[in-house]
Order: structure tokens, then C-alpha cells, then sequence
């Protein structure tokens, strides 16, 4: 037997399991799961999509942040089998080469990550402020924004966020 | 090579460049492998470089966010003359590091010492290359190597107008002797040092194709989670496999060492849910019974205990006290931290045929590859490792009980993959905790305020005492007194002074935290001395800078830091300034903060303006960020962070109940950067130690409140 992500087992996944179909970055997929297993996990690997950090596993720290129907949400905390019908985007799927969202321009331009890890949490929950609030200030970021960064980027995420509105508003 | 192990490198860089491609490709392939892969010929030992002119600069030290990798390559891209667009970074294999005999020298990345620790030898490998391919450029044309010059990864041979591309006499260069008697640049003729470049490892990390340990992928790979003995020190007794084997995914479940059991399952989400199903008995030890206010009571006995480690002494400490006008004390603590990086401890392993293979995220690749070999029983020319970027060290990673526990259980499952991952409630929980310390420090003024006798008494944990007792000398832990040796301490004009340690020890295991001891030394110094100035009636900044006479390097910082803070002006209604200086890692360091707290007792942190004179700079932009890192690290510890033991283990297991500072806490930071030359420095951490001061100091201002133990929101600044 070989299971959703071509590794080979010899065993069935579990008397729960369920076939689950996710739209994950616009591609329809068909995740054989128990439907209590949260979504980072799914996504980490049963889908095989490893962009999406584990840092908490309690919605604490947003390492795991992914939009749901372009709202930012903490995959960790989310039953895949709530998901439903909701859009999925993660970090692979933010934009099609991975550095022409407004955001990846300013990250980068801003040279925000430090060791990186949080930074796609960072990125995802960004992307969704900005797509409600294109012209955020500080306060709304700082409302907004309540990933966890232990190299300690926020003043370079705060001044990203701003010269990312700034590029969306321009294009 | 890469069919010893027939899961081979090659195989798994095949998976990476599937998911990662581009810049991960480089990773810690050996050399001649790498060469034959990219085209990439080895000048020296610090380049390669491939007929594109691509320059692959190697880098033994880890990159955990702090920039050594882009810093590295400029200081060796520097001396090489090489253009900056075609550098990439690789690291160096701790196995190869290995087989050529440390050709790399030492792979640990702590104390600040990444830049520092190599300037040296990896500036003379650009040199040195730039040597060997001058010389090959010279040979080719049959001109003398002095007439030729080179620049951009341009050689010219100025008499004849010739030019040609470093990428065209690589080939020749590489087998050239490697010069050893190569002259280094004067500060005057760099060109990428000091130069605020864009970080060399930042797009993958935008887009989620960096992979860090914890992504690893191999095929046959199985997931491992661990429980480790709650109570450090105890063990593992027993464990009822039977309960959880029909579980979903659960393969196998082991022992791991003396002290864990570790369940190994097809999904880690499969081995985490079933470990917490599964039934141990614990041998909690000799620890069990201890909590934290047993700990805090044992260093008690330490403040004024006749035994005590000397730091420092010079004057007559007893008469100084003695012949005082006045007589200050106050005794400060701060507790056990975690280090809590974003990703949690983890490595994969394989065991196969006598053979180990690890892919992990170290400080220290050569003491991966040691544990690594320890753990399986085998040669250490047996083991392979693959260093990924860190998630996060902040001194965590260079210790390698994870590596270790991921090659046990790799042993009992040969020949696949197992990939060990710890739940963020065991990190926390299975720290090397920075260590709880308490600090009475006694201070005699004269009559007209001046400073006559300081005595700083430690009593608290030793980390070389845990770690490594063999680098105690005579029951002195020499790192206890970070920023209070003779070389550091700025306070010279202090003519009585005494400071020692009574070291208290306890079954809680501590380490290296970022900063160290500096940390809580510098609170302990700088809020103590805030404290002398307003018992004398003087500024904080003029009082410490009577007493700075000495320390021109120190002043100097604390000047830059006052000028640019505007110390002495106006501040908006109902803000106050702190202000404070130090010296730690080489570097000199200062901060003023400015802080409001409300009356229901709420504090802000409007602004910090920080200034540090780490000698010379590398890379401007780096050091800035690590400068405004340094405050969300150092204030994170100060506002929030403790970690309490009750019943001989650590409360605290997630950010709920261990909170750390987050984007709505940060303050603008203001950096200045004064370096004054003549000295490499550290940067990484030297400027945590005046997060805390600089922002007690301030809220002192505001609220008359001295906070003399952490963190913070164990107070109540209300007014009301």
C-alpha cells in the first residue's frame, strides 16, 4: 500500500480515515485522513508542503498561519475535516514564482527574516491584513500582526507592511 | 562516496532541489562532489569557483539568523576581490572538516564569535585565492604575477592591457600551492567589509522552500516524538507499548537512553498522538521534591556566604565599606529562561550497515558528528552530517542531546530514516535553562556622592559547573563574571571593589542562553548604579560618566547613545527616560529607553535609541538587525519570561504560559553604529544586555518603582 504522499506503509491509516478533497493554491486534492487531524499536520505531511511551520501547536505563535478563503487562520488548530470547501492558501501558494507578492518584494527589500522560520507566518498573516486593510498604520499591523518572531524582526515586518501597502497600491 | 550509504547524498539533495531548489543545493556537499556537480573548482579551501565565475564561499559556522553567513562571505569575498554578484555560500561537512584534518577549524557558532573567531583565516583564504589565481593568469599570459592586478573577479595585466575572468583560470589556479605568507587589506582598502549587502539567504525564506531540519524528507523516512523524564535527572522505568501498537501509524516504540521513550509512527502527527496515550512509569529521582522556592531559598544562603568564587578585586573592599558616608544594598534575581526557538529541537537520523547519517540544525557540526558517532557506537569517519539552517539557537543548538536521542532511535530501527521531532511542550520543558541567579551588591558613597567600595555578590547556578566542570578552574566558573573582568568592567575609578560568586547548583540542567550571563549581570550592574545615582542627587548619565574616566571605549557608546537619545531634553508629557552602558563579547554597548506607564500600571516603550561600537563592522545593515533582535530578545526575558520548577521539573511548556514579546510590545529601535576600529567585536549579542537595564531605568523614572527581580509582569506598576 502506498500512502498520499507516495511513501510506502504497510499499514491502513486508521478505522476514521475519511477521503477529504482540499483546494489547496487552487489545485484540488484528495487527502485520505482521520478528519482530527489539524491542518498543518495535513499539509506537512500527508500533502508534502513543508513551508508552513510547526512552532506551538496551540495557535499561540502563528508559525503555522495559512489563509482560509484569503483569511489568515492557524492551520494548527484547524480540523482538516472543518475545513470544508474553503480555499486554502499556504506560503507555496502566495504568488506563482514565490517573490512577486507585494509582501516577498518588501520582505526583501526590507531584508526582513533572520534565522527565517516564523517568516512564512509572518508573510501569510501580512497578506491577509493587507487584502482587508490595504493601507494599514502601525496600530492596525501591531492588532493584526500577533505571530511570534524569536530572532526579533518586528521592526523590519512593521516597515515591510507598510512599503508592501505602498507597492499594492501602486500596481 | 555517496554510495557508502545507499540512501545517498545525492538522493536527498535530489528531494531538496524537488522542494527547495536553487541555493539549498549547495549544502554540505563534499567538496570534489560539489566541484563535479556545479563545475566549481576549489582555490584554497574557503572557494570554489566555476568557469561562470560563480564563487562558492564555505562557511564551517552556522547560519541560526544572525548573518555569519553573508558576513563570512564578505570577508572572504573581500580579500578575493571577486565580484559580489556571483558569491553563494555552502557549508563545509563536519565530515570533511574531519577528513582533512579541521582544515576548516572550529564549526561552533556561540559566544558571538562567528565573524570574530575567523577573520583571520577566512580573510587570508580569499587572499590566498586571489593569490593563486593571479599567479595562474600570470603564468598563462608568461608574465611576472606583480605586474598583474585584479578586481571584480577581473584579473588585468596593466602593460600589456590584457583582462581575463576569474571563471577562465580557476581550473590552473586550483592546482597551485596555496600561498600561506598572503597579506591582508588595511581597513582602507576594503570593499565589501563595511558594506551594508543584502543577506544571502533571504529568498528561499520568503517563499517556504528553505528547508530547515524539521522538513527533511527522505524516502522510508519514519516520524519519531519523544517523552523525556519530567524530573531532570530521573528515568525511564516502563512503558506499556501494548496500549497504543493498534494505534493509527504507530510502527515501533523504544527507550531512548536512560531517560525517554520515544514513539515512532508513519506521520509525526501519528507518533505525538499516540505518545500521548501511552502509559510511562517514570523513576522521577533524587529531583522530584524540588521547587522554586526551595531554589530561591538555597541562593539566599549564597549572598552572604563566607565561601565565594573571586571575579575581581582590587582596593580594601572592608575599609572601603567601612570609611563610607553612606551605605547602599539591594539584592536583584532573575529566573531560569528557555530559549525557545521558533523550531523546536528535531534531527533525522539513519543507521544502516555500521554507518550513520544525520540531517540536523547544530551549532556545532563537529560535536553533531561526535554525538552522532558516541550514540551509534561508531568511528567517527563512519558518520555523515548534513547541516541545515537553524530555526533558531540562541545557544540551544549547540547542545546535542536531540542529535543523540535521534541516532539511538535511528539504532533500533536500521536502516530507516527517522526523523525526531520534539512537541514544543518537551522543548521548553528539556531546556539547558539560562541560569536562576540572585545578586546583592553593596555600595559605599562619600560624602559628596561619589562611589568608594562596590561589592557584587553572585550566588546562583554555574552553566560550566553542568556543562563542562572541566573548564572550572579551582571551583571558579570564570563565565559567571561575563562583563565584570578587569578587561570588560568600565567602572576603573571605583577604588574599593570586590566581586565574587557563591555558586548554588541544582538538578535543573542550564546553558548557554544568547547573552549568557551578561544579561542578568548588566541588569544587576546598571540598575544598581541607577540606584546610586539617585541616592546621590546626580544624573544617571553624568553619574556613570564620572566613573567612566577610565573606559574611553565605554564612554564613548554611552555618549553616542545619550547625544542621540537627546538625553537632557524635554521628553513628551508622561514619558521618561533610562539610560545605561556595558561591555560584553568584545564589543561595547549602550541604550536609553523611553517608557510611559499608565496609571492602572500599563507600560509602553516608545523608543530606544542603542549605540555599539563592535570595533570594525562587516555588514552595517546585519548589525542593525541583530541590534533590534537583540532588544526583542533581551525584552522578552525581561517583561515576561520565567521559567518555575515545582515538583523537580519545568511548569512552563508552551507560549501561553511562557510569553515572549510580539510585534504590538516592539519599540522603534534606534541604531547607532560607532565602531571605533582596531578590533573584531561581537554583535550577536552584546546589545541584550542593555535591553533590560535601559527599560528599568526608564520606568524607575516614570513610576519611583525599583523592579529588582523578573520578569516584570510578576509587578504592579499602577499608580492608582
Amino acid at each position: 500500500m502506498v500512502a498520499p504522499d507516495g511513501q510506502p506503509t504497510e499499514r491502513i491509516w486508521g478505522a476514521n480515515c475519511i477521503m477529504i478533497k482540499l483546494s489547496i493554491n487552487g489545485i484540488t486534492t484528495d487527502v485520505d485522513v482521520d478528519p482530527d487531524t489539524p491542518l498543518l499536520w495535513v499539509l506537512r505531511e500527508w500533502v508534502g508542503m513543508t513551508g508552513t511551520k510547526y512552532g506551538c501547536g496551540i495557535a499561540q505563535c502563528g508559525a503555522c498561519t495559512v489563509h482560509l478563503d484569503g483569511v489568515a487562520s492557524r492551520s494548527c488548530s484547524i480540523p482538516v475535516g472543518s475545513v470544508g470547501n474553503a480555499k486554502i492558501t499556504t506560503i507555496e501558494g502566495l504568488s506563482s514564482d514565490g517573490l512577486s507578492h507585494p509582501v516577498q518584494i518588501a520582505w526583501l527589500q526590507h531584508d526582513v527574516p533572520q534565522c527565517g522560520y516564523c517568516q512564512s507566518g509572518q508573510i501569510m498573516a501580512a497578506a491577509a491584513l493587507l487584502r482587508t486593510n490595504p493601507k494599514p498604520s502601525d496600530a492596525d499591523i501591531d492588532e493584526a500582526i500577533t505571530n511570534i518572531c524569536r530572532c526579533g524582526t518586528y521592526q523590519r515586518i512593521r516597515e515591510a507592511v507598510h512599503t508592501a501597502a505602498s507597492l499594492a497600491g501602486k500596481a | 562516496m555517496s554510495n557508502r550509504i545507499p540512501l545517498g547524498r545525492r538522493s536527498f539533495l535530489g528531494t531538496v532541489a524537488a522542494i527547495g531548489g536553487g541555493f539549498a543545493l549547495g549544502w554540505g556537499i563534499p567538496a570534489r562532489e560539489a566541484s563535479a556537480q556545479a563545475g566549481g573548482q576549489e582555490v584554497g579551501i574557503w572557494v570554489e569557483i566555476s568557469p561562470d565565475d560563480t564563487t562558492v564561499v564555505r562557511i564551517a559556522r552556522s547560519e541560526m539568523g544572525q548573518g555569519t553567513l553573508t558576513g563570512l562571505a564578505q570577508l572572504v569575498a573581500d580579500e578575493l576581490d571577486c565580484d559580489w554578484k556571483f558569491v553563494q555560500a555552502a557549508y563545509v561537512s563536519p565530515e570533511m572538516n574531519l577528513a582533512r584534518k579541521r582544515a576548516w577549524g572550529d564549526m561552533s557558532t556561540g559566544g558571538s564569535r562567528g565573524i570574530r573567531g575567523s577573520v583571520d583565516y577566512v580573510r587570508k583564504g580569499g587572499a590566498a585565492a586571489r593569490a593563486m589565481l593571479i599567479e595562474a593568469a600570470a603564468q598563462r599570459w608568461g608574465v611576472p604575477a606583480a605586474e598583474c592586478s585584479a578586481a571584480n573577479s577581473v584579473i588585468t595585466h596593466a602593460p600589456s592591457k590584457r583582462t581575463i575572468r576569474y571563471g577562465e583560470v580557476a581550473a590552473a589556479a586550483g592546482q597551485l600551492p596555496v600561498p600561506t605568507d598572503v597579506t591582508l587589506k588595511t581597513p582602507a582598502q576594503w570593499t565589501l567589509i563595511g558594506k551594508g549587502v543584502k543577506r544571502l539567504d533571504t529568498v528561499d525564506k520568503l517563499s517556504g522552500k528553505q528547508i530547515f531540519a524539521i522538513d527533511v524528507k527522505l524516502p522510508d523516512m519514519l516520524n519519531a516524538a519523544i517523552a523525556q523524564c519530567p524530573v531532570f535527572g530521573g528515568t525511564l522505568q516502563s512503558f506499556d507499548a501494548d496500549k497504543i501498537k493498534a494505534m493509527p501509524g504507530v510502527r515501533h516504540v523504544v527507550a531512548v537512553g536512560e531517560d525517554a521513550v520515544a514513539v515512532v509512527a508513519d506521520k509525526w502527527y501519528h507518533a505525538k498522538t499516540a505518545l500521548a496515550a501511552l502509559p510511562i512509569v517514570w523513576n522521577e529521582g533524587a529531583g522530584a521534591t524540588v521547587d522554586s522556592a526551595q531554589i530561591d531559598a538555597l541562593l539566599k544562603t549564597g549572598l552572604d556566604a563566607n565561601q565565594a568564587a573571586l571575579g575581581q578585586r582590587h582596593g580594601d573592599i572592608e575599609a572601603g565599606l567601612a570609611g563610607a558616608a553612606r551605605k547602599i544594598e539591594a539584592v536583584y534575581g532573575s529566573p531560569y529562561l528557555a530559549h525557545a526557538t521558533m523550531e523546536p529541537m528535531n534531527c533525522t537520523a539513519l543507521v544502516k550497515d555500521g554507518k550513520v547519517e544525520i540531517w540536523v540544525a547544530s551549532q556545532n557540526g563537529d560535536a553533531s558528528l561526535a554525538a552522532a558517532a558516541e550514540a551509534a557506537g561508531v568511528k567517527l569517519a563512519d558518520v555523515k552530517v548534513t547541516k541545515l539552517h537553524l530555526g533558531g539557537g540562541f545557544g540551544r543548538r549547540g547542545n546535542q542531546d536531540y542529535t543523540r536521542q535521534a541516532v539511538l532511535i535511528a539504532k533500533q530501527v536500521p536502516g530507516r530514516p527517522i526523523k525526531l521531532i520534539w512537541s514544543r511542550e518537551e522543548d521548553t520543558r528539556h531546556d539547558f535553562y539560562r541560569p536562576i541567579t540572585q545578586c546583592k551588591l553593596t555600595a559605599g558613597l562619600d560624602a559628596a556622592g561619589n562611589v568608594v567600595a562596590l561589592h557584587a555578590r553572585l550566588s546562583g547556578q554555574s552553566i560550566l559547573a553542568y556543562l563542562a566542570p572541566q573548564r572550572m578552574e579551582n571551583g571558579v566558573d570564570k563565565a559567571a563574571f561575563q562583563s565584570w573582568t578587569e578587561e570588560e568592567f568600565g567602572y576603573r575609578t571605583i577604588p574599593n571593589l570586590l566581586i565574587d560568586h557563591a555558586v548554588r547548583n541544582t538538578h535543573v540542567p542550564v546553558g548557554f542562553w544568547r547573552g549568557v550571563n551578561t544579561n542578568q549581570n548588566a541588569i544587576y550592574m546598571e540598575c544598581f548604579v541607577d540606584e546610586l545615582a539617585h541616592a546621590a542627587g546626580k544624573d544617571p548619565l553624568d553619574f556613570r560618566r564620572s566613573m567612566l574616566t577610565q573606559s574611553p571605549k565605554h564612554l564613548a557608546v554611552l555618549n553616542a547613545a545619550a547625544a542621540k537619545a537627546g538625553w537632557g531634553t524635554p521628553t513628551p508629557p508622561g514619558v521618561f527616560r533610562g539610560i545605561c552602558q556595558n561591555m560584553g563579547y568584545g564589543s561595547y554597548t549602550a541604550a536609553v529607553a523611553e517608557v510611559s506607564v499608565s496609571p492602572k500600571g500599563v507600560l509602553k516603550i516608545h523608543r530606544i535609541v542603542a549605540a555599539t561600537d563592535p570595533g570594525n563592522v562587516v555588514n552595517p545593515q546585519q548589525v542593525a538587525a541583530q541590534v533590534e533582535g537583540s532588544f526583542v530578545f533581551g525584552l522578552s526575558a525581561v517583561l515576561f519570561g520565567a521559567v518555575t520548577i515545582d515538583k523537580g521539573r519545568a511548569v512552563e511548556g508552551n507560549f501561553d504560559t511562557y510569553p515572549v514579546m510580539r510585534l504590538a510590545d516592539m519599540p522603534k529601535v534606534e541604531t547607532v553604529i560607532a565602531p571605533s576600529g582596531g578590533f573584531w567585536g561581537g554583535v550577536g549579542e552584546p546589545t541584550i544586555a542593555v535591553a533590560g537595564p535601559a527599560v528599568l531605568n526608564a520606568i524607575f523614572a516614570a513610576t519611583g518603582k525599583r523592579i529588582r527581580t523578573l520578569p516584570l509582569r510578576q509587578h504592579d506598576l499602577s499608580s492608582a
